[in-house]
């Protein structure tokens, strides 16, 4: 609201608007408001990160807003433990990475054939790609659990992995494609005159030059495999196969989660999904800018 | 381009194979598989026992399946509306007036801050929610007990008259980062000479916001506007952690509806029936945005 208030007087040259704007005291008004902002934003995050670490006891006398009086870090230990926490990051893990190599693999070849081969019917191709990105999983979800159960892949990682590379995949082909349609015609004839094949040229020139795309690709297909909630929700239901937010989302309501092991199992959580976000954070942005221009 | 090197044509079709294949089988099939189903009585195991439209019929005088798409559009509210008009204005103020007085670090700082929420997996973000809103020991009606104000305090998801508002806070807090990222970026190609030229013409901040920042970023307003209104009508996951459609069905969405029919009911041709209608329903839309991003894109040029 303050904002509206900021007029800015424009004077002929540039260095009068830089010391006119230092001297104006509404700047830092609109950055501690921000800051607020951010800070609520945040608040429930730090809440959790406070209370994690913080005994049943201290909490029912000094309540959620109080500082810790010492690090008790039972509540994460015992919580841990008693969800094998281990063994669900190692699946989340597993079926991540899994499926962001396999999903970035598929994207390749579609869009070598649609971008670069520009199959006859192309376009058809990558109208079926943008509903298949659009589907709800709803509407798929009832014939494959049904499907997973006669091939005998229900309840196995396997059934989680084939169907999220499919699913990224159509994303994938659809971004890449746009970019492959404007591939370097230059590139492509200098590789045929070298003689290379169709195979070759993929390998050694096309998937070289678009390495930034596919590293967007697969950082999006890991995050979003990871975050998935819905369909492993379905297939994975045995204890060993669990994923992380299937594992944290299904214990929600139990009579033994109280206010600390809640927070202590919110905190495990988020701190796998925030050390993504640290590493990937350039590519994460670039990314969400690529998204948009598809 | 395709026919100038005669190397390049034909011959690339062999490398659509393994997608097909794919697609056919993970997409294409479970798609016809549950249309098939929609017009049948099907509880999982057996026969299917063809019954026309009566799905179809059931669903249009059931008020639990009208609610759930009422709530969901208070959902688009919460989930598209709400955030891209704040998101708009954020975006702008960061771009336009932090980086500017400040500095860039500044702003991408606020960037990053306000899309964490966007990267947590919506289950946990479902969890740290649960709990702080929890009437017993959540911190929510804690704080308000410690500050006086315990009038104040609510079952916030337990009682159907809050139920869906409180949902609805949670889903503006976890949406607001993606457009202020988007928006952000769409303001990067916007011409600096635009923002001088109005500053010396003695535009204000506000003016120079509507009359160039919004123009210039349309293209990422309806890429966002779309994106999230279809997030809100897929919305699941948030829903079975905080409330799983309680209490009283009061924060029923159609995504836990079907989930509930297929699974909890074992009426999966009703259930079919449902996600067929809502996959209707996110297709046209989609199609209907597009074709209107196309021709403000024409009006533009």
């Amino acid at each position: 609201m303050t904002v509206t208030a900021v007029e800015k007087q424009a004077p002929a040259s540039d260095e009068p608007v830089k010391a006119a704007k230092r001297r104006n005291p509404l700047r830092f008004a609109i950055l501690i408001a921000l800051l607020v902002l951010l800070l609520l934003m945040l608040a429930p995050l730090l809440v959790v990160a406070i209370n994690a670490v913080k005994s049943p006891a201290d909490y029912a006398g000094n309540g959620p807003l109080s500082i810790p009086g010492h690090l008790y870090w039972d509540g994460i230990v015992n919580f841990w433990n008693r969800v094998n926490f281990g063994q669900k990051l190692w699946n989340s893990f597993f079926t991540s990475l899994v499926v962001a190599v396999l999903g970035v693999l598929l994207s390749i070849l579609n869009a070598y054939a649609l971008g670069i081969g520009r199959v006859k019917g192309r376009i058809w191709f990558l109208v079926f790609f943008l509903v298949a990105n659009l589907l709800p999983q709803e509407v798929l979800v009832y014939p494959l659990y049904y499907l997973s159960k006669q091939v005998g892949l229900y309840d196995s990682l396997w059934s989680i992995i084939i169907i999220f590379t499919v699913i990224q995949s159509a994303f994938g082909t659809y971004l890449l494609t746009s970019v492959y349609t404007e591939f370097p015609t230059e590139l492509l004839d200098a590789a045929s005159v070298d003689g290379a094949g169709k195979w070759r040229t993929l390998w050694s020139v096309v998937v070289p030059v678009s390495r930034p795309t596919l590293g967007v690709l697969f950082t999006f297909f890991f995050i979003w495999t990871w975050n998935e909630f819905f369909l492993p929700l379905v297939f994975l239901v045995s204890n060993d196969n669990q994923t992380v937010p299937v594992a944290l989302g299904v214990l929600q309501g139990d009579r033994l989660m109280d206010a600390t092991t809640t927070s202590a199992s919110a905190l495990i959580g988020i701190l796998p999904a925030m050390l993504f976000f640290v590493i990937f954070q350039r590519t994460l942005t670039r990314g969400i800018t690529a998204g948009a221009i598809k | 381009m395709a026919g100038k090197g005669t190397s390049r044509t034909g011959g690339y079709a062999v490398y659509l194979i393994p997608g097909v294949i794919l697609s056919v089988a993970i997409i294409v099939v479970p798609l016809i598989m549950t249309v098939y189903t929609s017009f049948t009585k099907w509880n999982g195991v057996g026969d299917q026992k063809w019954i026309g439209f009566d799905n179809y019929t059931r669903l249009f005088e059931d008020t639990l399946f009208w609610s759930s798409f009422g709530h969901i559009f208070l959902l688009i509210i919460a989930m598209a509306v709400v955030p891209t008009l704040l998101g708009l204005v954020l975006a702008a103020v960061l771009f336009d007036y932090i980086a500017k007085t400040f500095n860039n670090r500044w702003a991408s700082v606020f960037r990053s801050g306000f899309y964490i929420p966007q990267v947590i997996p919506v289950a946990v973000t479902g969890i740290v929610w649960g709990w702080i809103l929890h009437p017993d020991y959540g911190a929510l009606n804690k704080i308000l007990d410690t500050i006086g104000l315990s009038g104040l305090a609510q079952n916030w998801l337990g009682d159907p008259n809050y139920a869906l508002y409180s949902v609805m806070g949670v889903m503006i807090w976890f949406q607001l980062g993606y457009p202020i990222v988007m928006f952000m970026s769409g303001l990067q190609r916007v011409d600096p000479s635009l923002y001088e030229a109005a500053d010396l013409d003695g535009a204000s901040w506000w003016q120079r916001f509507r009359k160039i920042t919004i123009y210039m970023i349309r293209p990422e307003f309806y890429v966002v506007l779309v994106t999230t209104t279809i997030a809100a009508l897929k919305i699941f996951g948030q829903i079975f952690v905080l409330t799983r459609g309680g209490p009283s069905n009061s924060t029923l969405v159609p995504s836990y509806f079907a989930y509930k029919n297929f699974f909890e009911k074992a009426q999966v041709g009703y259930g079919s029936a449902i996600s067929t209608v809502l996959t209707v329903i996110i297709i046209v839309l989609a199609f209907v945005f597009l074709r209107l991003q196309n021709r403000a894109e024409k009006a533009g040029a």
